[in-house]
């Protein structure tokens, strides 16, 4: 049984020290934190080679769908992470809770189909002995 | 086959800042997206960072192709990151964006003259700065928490009910508890947002992260690694170097004891929402 707690005393570990550019080993910076900062963030200018701009904003937006909506990216089509293991661990999840509700249920029909199966042979015992 | 497109190489820029024997070498024990040791090009009062790196590798086609591919897009992303991280206790560092390559190093300090005007105030601006993170997000296992904590009465009795009915029940509450919790996150994000702007000196919004990449990315950071829960505010603050942690301690003070939220603080970071230039018709616009 969970209750609430406050956060402080919920939280197991204590807050990470700081880490001095996030270059610590545990706090490494998530990947989308720094996509977020490299892609649509810093200094833009023109290099010599033309993946810039346009390319690269193309990218940015893919990249900015895929931190802030998946489903605004697959209304565009753009579904390009989905084969990677690595980010298809919520899909998985998801997947994970829908076949237990699936269980459930499964299990709870079959325990009245049991039941039902039980008081229909107890009725018939009843009108045999009566 | 072609030796000589085996040998060539392009410049791949990281950062300016001003060039100082420190930042020298500095640069020098960094290695950059291709594992390539990093140096400073100068010229008068900026530098670039900046490294050697594969033409093959970083001409347009096979940059392209590299960037639509996670893992390879996440390599060169840290690897840039890296060497920025490792010039910005140095003083101030402008990043530049991702993946700005160069033929040669004439063309970089061509550019850097360029655009003088623009990189100076910027760094003087920048100068003795960190940027910190501050990201707010509804916790998920409070509002089930709160599910379980709801006595069996109050419900109508969920044990009488049919299997559909008690389902559709049970994710009625579930909704209830989660709409209270982000109303709960979102005051708890604007108290948080006042306790760090009086520290900051600059506040950008960066959209919140809800995508797959950001659930796989909360998994590991400060905030005890759980999973789960909608971000609900993102936002980047500049901040002096000397009440860097100061900040940091006074944000997460704020978050303290608040139910149903979660905050992570990153960083410090070099000052990559803030390395804007002031003329927006610089910043190329979405299309």
């Amino acid at each position: 049984m969970t209750t609430t707690e406050p956060v402080a005393g919920r939280l197991g570990p204590p807050r990470l020290p700081a880490t001095p550019y996030g270059q610590g080993a545990e706090g490494a910076p998530s990947l989308a934190d720094i996509l977020e900062r490299v892609l649509d963030k810093g200094v833009v200018i023109a290099g010599d080679i033309r993946i810039n701009l346009l390319d690269i904003e193309l990218l940015t937006i893919k990249l900015r769908l895929l931190v802030a909506s998946v489903d605004k990216a697959k209304e565009m089509g753009i579904d390009w992470w989905e084969h990677d293991p690595s980010l298809s661990s919520r899909a998985r999840t998801r997947a994970v809770q829908d076949d237990d509700q699936e269980r459930s249920l499964t299990e709870e029909n079959a325990r009245l189909r049991a039941e039902i199966a039980a008081l229909r042979a107890r009725a018939e015992d009843r009108s045999v002995d009566g | 086959m072609t030796e000589s497109a085996q040998r060539q190489h392009m410049v791949y820029a990281y950062a300016v800042l001003r060039p100082t024997p420190e930042a020298a070498r500095a640069a020098a024990v960094l290695r950059g997206v291709a594992d390539e040791q990093v140096g400073l090009v100068e010229t008068g009062d900026l530098a670039a960072a900046v490294g050697p790196v594969p033409a093959e590798e970083f001409e347009e086609g096979a940059l392209k192709a590299g960037l639509e591919e996670l893992p390879r897009l996440e390599a060169l992303a840290r690897g840039h990151h890296g060497v920025v991280a490792g010039l910005a206790p140095l003083g101030a560092v402008l990043p530049l964006r991702l993946a700005t390559v160069y033929r040669d190093e004439d063309r970089v300090r061509q550019v850097l003259q360029e655009r003088r005007d623009q990189f100076l105030p910027l760094l003087e601006r920048l100068a003795g700065h960190v940027e910190w993170g501050v990201k707010v997000y509804t916790d998920p296992t409070d509002s089930l928490a709160r599910d379980a904590a709801v006595p069996a009465g109050a419900t109508g009795g969920e044990d009488a009910l049919s299997p559909g009915r008690a389902y559709l029940a049970a994710r009625r509450r579930r909704r209830r508890g989660a709409e209270e919790a982000w109303q709960t996150a979102a005051r708890t994000a604007a108290r948080i947002a006042e306790e760090a702007g009086a520290l900051a000196v600059g506040r950008v919004a960066h959209r919140p992260q809800r995508g797959e990449l950001a659930q796989v990315a909360g998994g590991g950071t400060a905030g005890g690694g759980k999973p789960g829960g909608e971000n609900i505010a993102n936002d980047a603050y500049l901040v002096s170097a000397d009440r860097a942690e100061e900040f940091r301690s006074r944000v997460l003070a704020a978050a303290e004891g608040q139910p149903g939220v979660r905050v992570e603080v990153t960083g410090p970071w070099a000052p990559y929402s803030f390395a804007l230039p002031p003329d927006p018709a610089a910043r190329p616009e979405p299309v």
